[in-house]
């Protein structure tokens, strides 16, 4: 059954990637926010990419999930979540996602799906750092 | 520099094609070849958002790619050719010699396949299919990511029918 939110709240999300990426990325939000259950972990491994489409489509549909997290660009995650999106209106994806973006989408206070997830990518790209030597 | 990979992946252009593969061998160009995608505009456009700045693609149908095949394999910039099933690969192959060997890379899990590995399915038709390939003359073999070892097609199976 679909949860009752209105139209474009971004409610849980997908987090979608390679090997044990998202569990572990899940795990992490967990252990520091303890908000770990807005997450919706999904591993690749092993998937055909119409398995993959079918397995981020599924919360999409039963949870009323709008945003999609995954790890790579060029990964068949992201390249599954952009051929749902096309019959998924409001769906949103974020490709590259880090913990700092997650921490940031399960505390968000945006009205909407786009506005979380932007907010949460801003957050991710700038927590990148180097810290060079000396 | 001839072609580095003849690649056959049901996910096509992904993450162990454009790093896993990508990094190691320098891959400047991917050839897409599939009859599917090579007609619609929008399944082009998502591979061609798939692949770094760095890294041209080139979509073809098997015909076509049959006649371009002489193009890509005289640059001398490393390239992937990728095709997402079998029976393409069996068709540009019965039209382009100078082929010699043939990567399976990604054949998932569907219904009447068998597990071969972890990313090796096949259905009775495809195995067979890929032994004709290999009784070609061509190499035929199992490697999803360089740094795996090369598993020949003959090995693959008999690992197989003797579990």
């Amino acid at each position: 059954m679909s949860e009752e939110l209105p139209a474009g709240v971004p409610g849980r999300a997908v987090v979608v990637g390679h090997g044990a990426f998202a569990e572990g990325l899940i795990s992490a939000v967990a252990q520091i926010s303890g908000m770990g259950e807005k997450l919706i972990g999904i591993s690749n491994t092993g998937m055909s990419p119409t398995d993959i489409e079918a397995a981020i489509r599924s919360p999409l549909e039963t949870l009323g999930v709008r945003v999609i997290f995954t790890d790579l660009p060029s990964g068949s995650a992201t390249l599954a979540a952009r051929r749902v999106m096309r019959n998924a209106p409001g769906v949103v994806l974020v490709s590259g996602v880090n913990l700092a973006t997650l921490l940031d989408f399960v505390f968000t206070s945006c009205p909407t799906a786009s506005e979380a997830a932007r907010a949460a990518a801003e957050r991710g790209r700038a927590s990148l750092i180097v810290v060079e030597p000396g | 520099m001839p072609i580095q990979l003849h690649r056959i992946d049901d996910r096509l252009v992904h993450g162990q094609v454009v790093v896993g593969w990508g990094q190691p061998l320098n891959i400047r160009f991917l050839v897409l070849v599939d009859d599917a995608v090579a007609s619609s505009e929008w399944e082009k456009d998502l591979y061609r958002m798939a692949v770094p700045p760095e890294m041209e693609i080139h979509f073809f149908d098997v015909a076509t790619a049959i006649r371009e095949h002489s193009r890509f394999a005289a640059d001398k910039r490393p390239g992937i050719l990728l095709t997402a099933d079998i029976d393409s690969m069996q068709r540009l192959v019965s039209g382009v010699t100078a082929i010699g060997s043939v990567n399976l890379g990604g054949i998932h899990h569907r219904a009447g396949r068998t597990q071969y590995r972890r990313y090796v399915y096949l259905t009775p038709d495809e195995e067979a299919a890929l032994r004709r390939l290999e009784a070609t003359g061509l190499e035929v073999t199992a490697q999803d990511v360089p740094a795996a070892r090369a598993v020949p097609l003959s090995e693959m199976l008999s690992e197989r029918e003797t579990r």
